[in-house]
């Protein structure tokens, strides 16, 4: 019999992870990636990744981690999924550990642990301050592996199009395009994995790589795949601001003891600790977030009356800043100019992660038959607020069940008809047309220009707090620049390595999946996580203990809106409160 | 005069339109503002691709991902230095800014590189830990922590090839896979599980290419962006391939 024939998009640490397990399950992987997989943007993770290895003598319980990301997720999390993740934690990182990840160790050489925000008990692996690069990298030595035994191909600079289905609707294959010889191609595939990370670009400035521009999920979201709880978009308190993008300042520096203050009446005013005594500098990112917010914006006591408060270190020793943060102290070093092991840091929100994304059920397939999604760009795992260090984890655990998925799917899927040449045909030339039509484009709209006004009027409107009126009023805005988009004009009509074309495409995406994230934002009339509005300040569970799914309307680009029901059995919905320590209902 | 005082910065690149046409350079004015740097620089081109002669042209091309210095896509040549573009403030340095592709790869078009070669020479040197599988066996040994540090300071290497652009050994005169692959064997055996193909990987080094094609000029490591002891691993690599080469010749 044939072997299975997988197709992977995008190798960052969910796509390398499933791209393992179907190795192991005896697929091939056809592995598609906009850029070598060791440049994956799941090497920008910094801090850590969590799991229960309880070796600090504080009676950590899987329950408990458990626990924390349910509660830190505002209960929007699915918890048969969430419980799924946090059982398997300590199994991976004993598999990362054998597979050489340099994780930072104590004196006796075990594993340390550091505390992150949401959560009491020191539940963080870490290596330095890049553990996601030293996780990335480990998957990617594994697979080069892989790809020596001949189980793997790797199509590298290779940029996902969009899915292609037989007629009964069943995903069975991709077109792509190979970035340098401009060359689109179909491909056939048993079944189709996008593991293709976050919007981030969708924002403009945010602290994601600049690979990171959902253009993917957008393609399968406008070929009939749902998007679940798209409006929850994490901001991650701490990050540098810069013109050209917003870097990450770790959530690790507040857990080695970092904290965050600025002046009021002339002293220093640590505002976490005062508001959120139970937790203090070590609240969850939403919270955070808004505080920082709250204190720059509406009492406008940002440093020197900029929207900056301080992040500072510099009253820990500095052999121990440099052995636990090292790498991130650096950057701040090299693109600030200052030493935060002297002067304390200037920070502020920046956009940071998707929670939502292409909807799944527990084994990761979309509603798309043979297609699946796995890692940031599916909605599974954090509800309305990721706690830090849970991404690298979900990223990596959700491999571990897409990819086993992908084979039984192959074997056992009720896949219909076998796609014919006459259709790959069809499909590629379809996109093709569509390429060539960019390339022709000669209006008057640069297409990084209309980016930068897509990012601002995201940034406004769709970040930490939202009003319905201005939501509406953003949604219009996005609606025209979708209508701008036609208006572009190319400069480069080649067809070697035209970056630009390329980007035309991506673009059109990003303001697809924009007006998919307004929407939803503007349906939810409640406060839950990151999704805040003082017009509606409480979480509502009686209408909005709900997935959000949006659909997309082909005929006006629209994107339509309804709920569905998920598994909260197993932790009743709480008050979410972190000023005072987490107390569950029993 | 507002507009007389508006800071500028010169860029002068070089460009080229695919692997086999020449080269050619266009100069670039990008307003100047502070903390830019050159990929933000680049960028700021896209957004109008004009020359500073006032002639439409096309966006530069150019690789970059992560802008922190971590993914190592965006490494070119800046005033003549091998390194990444992300991290090369424009307040230091010296103006006009020019830019080149790191020639020691193939061109693909403009500062966009075919850096494959890399990634293959991790091939051969066996670049992995050979786990059984992803399944749960057992806890994983215990490491000591200094080595475990050793491990953590090469195993920052992001495969950008500024080593392999400084290194006078890497390029068509020679066989050498380069500082950056070679130092990488020396992760793997350092780790508890990894140091049971070590021998396998120091044979690897022996052969054509490998360890003795280093000419020790100990460039690499000054350019090295994430400061990796790249020589210190070179000279622990070269005693442990001349010993495992002493070894081989009793053992046969």
């Amino acid at each position: 019999m044939a072997k299975k024939k997988i197709i992977v998009v995008g190798g960052g640490l969910s796509g390398l992870m499933a791209t393992m397990k179907i190795c192991e399950a005896g697929g091939e992987v056809d592995l598609f990636s906009y850029c070598p997989v060791k440049r994956s943007h799941s090497l920008c993770a910094q801090g850590g990744i969590n799991a229960c290895m309880n070796t600090k003598g504080e009676n950590d319980s899987i329950w408990e981690h458990f626990d924390d990301t349910v509660y830190g997720g505002d209960f929007l999390a699915d918890q048969g999924a969430v419980k799924g993740m946090v059982e398997a934690a300590p199994k991976l990182i004993k598999m990362f550990d054998r597979m050489g990840v340099p994780f930072t160790r104590t004196a006796e050489g075990v594993l340390d642990l550091r505390n992150f925000g949401g959560q009491k008990n020191k539940r963080t692996c870490f290596a330095g301050s890049t553990t996601g690069q030293q996780l990335l990298y480990a998957l990617d030595e594994q697979v080069r592996k892989w790809e020596v035994n001949g189980a793997v191909k790797k199509y590298e600079f290779w940029e996902f199009i969009k899915v292609i289905k037989n007629k009964e609707g069943v995903c069975r294959g991709i077109v792509a395009q190979n970035m340098n010889s401009m060359e689109i191609k179909a491909f056939r595939a048993d079944t189709t994995i996008l593991a293709t990370g976050g919007p981030g670009m969708v924002f403009g400035r945010c602290t994601a790589s600049t690979i990171c521009n959902g253009s993917a999920v957008s393609a399968v979201y406008q070929q009939g795949a749902y998007l679940g709880n798209i409006e929850f978009i994490q901001i991650h308190p701490t990050a540098i601001p810069g013109t050209d993008k917003n870097r990450l300042m770790s959530e690790a520096c507040r857990g080695e003891g970092g904290r965050v203050w600025t002046y009021k009446d002339g002293q220093p005013w640590y505002f976490l600790e005062e508001m959120y005594p139970a937790y203090g500098n070590l609240v969850p990112r939403d919270v955070a977030s808004r505080a920082i917010y709250d204190v720059c914006v509406n009492q406008g006591l940002g440093v020197n009356g900029e929207n900056r408060v301080y992040l500072d270190l510099s009253h820990i020793d500095g052999h121990y800043l440099e052995r636990k943060l090292g790498g991130i102290l650096e950057m701040y070093s090299e693109f600030v100019g200052d030493d935060p092991r002297k002067v304390p840091m200037q920070i502020y929100p920046s956009v940071h992660y998707s929670m939502g994304g292409i909807w799944v059920d527990a084994k990761h397939n979309t509603n798309i038959p043979g297609l699946m999604a796995s890692g940031e760009c599916d909605y599974q795992y954090h509800g309305a607020n990721r706690l830090g260090a849970n991404s690298l984890l979900s990223a990596a655990y959700s491999g571990t069940v897409s990819g086993p998925e992908a084979m039984r799917w192959a074997k056992e899927g009720d896949r219909g008809s076998e796609l014919t040449d006459e259709d790959l045909a069809k499909a590629q030339q379809a996109c093709v047309d569509e390429f060539e039509a960019i390339l022709k484009m000669d209006g008057e709209e640069n297409a990084h220009e209309l980016h930068h006004e897509l990012g601002d009027v995201m940034n406004k409107y769709v970040t930490i707090v939202r009003v319905n009126k201005e939501l509406d009023y953003c949604y219009d805005e996005v609606k025209k620049i979708l209508k701008r988009w036609d208006n572009i004009g190319v400069s480069d009509k080649g067809h070697w390595a035209n970056q630009e074309a390329m980007f035309v495409r991506q673009l059109r995406n990003m303001i697809v999946y924009a007006m998919a994230v307004t929407k939803a934002a503007r349906m939810r009339d409640e406060s839950r996580g990151a999704h805040y509005k003082p017009e509606f300040p409480e979480r509502d569970d009686e209408r909005f203990l709900k997935t959000t799914i949006v659909e997309f309307d082909a005929a006006t680009s629209d994107a339509k809106i309804s709920y569905i029901d998920f598994d909260h059995s197993q932790i009743k919905p709480r008050p979410r409160n972190y000023a005072v320590a987490k107390k569950e209902d029993k | 005069m507002a507009d007389q005082n508006k800071k500028t910065v010169t860029f002068i690149i070089e460009r080229q339109d695919s692997p086999t046409s020449a080269p050619y350079t266009e100069e670039f004015e990008v307003a100047y503002r502070p903390a830019l740097n050159v990929v933000a620089a680049l960028m700021e081109i896209q957004k109008n691709p004009v020359t500073k002669s006032g002639k439409k042209t096309t966006p530069v091309v150019w690789e970059c991902n992560c802008l922190e210095k971590v993914c190592g896509a965006c490494m070119m040549v800046i005033n003549g230095k091998a390194r990444q573009a992300c991290a090369a403030l424009i307040d230091q340095l010296q103006q006009p800014i020019r830019l080149a592709p790191a020639r020691t790869f193939p061109v693909i078009r403009d500062l966009l590189i075919d850096r494959a070669v890399m990634f293959e020479s991790l091939k051969r040197i066996q670049g992995w830990v050979n786990v059984d599988g992803t399944w749960e066996v057992k806890d994983a040994p215990i490491q000591n922590p200094y080595t475990a540090q050793t491990a953590y300071e090469i195993s920052h290497c992001m495969t950008c090839g500024c080593c392999m652009e400084a290194c006078p050994n890497v390029g068509p005169q020679s066989d050498f896979i380069g500082p950056a692959p070679t130092v990488q064997a020396h992760l793997f055996n350092l780790h508890p599980l990894g140091k049971f193909d070590k021998e396998t990987r120091l044979n690897a080094l022996m052969e054509k290419g490998g360890i003795t094609s280093c000419g020790n000029s100990q460039n690499c490591v000054e350019a090295c962006p994430k400061s990796i002891k790249l020589t210190t691993y070179l000279a622990q690599l070269n005693r442990d391939v001349n010993k495992q080469a002493i070894k081989n010749i009793f053992n046969n």
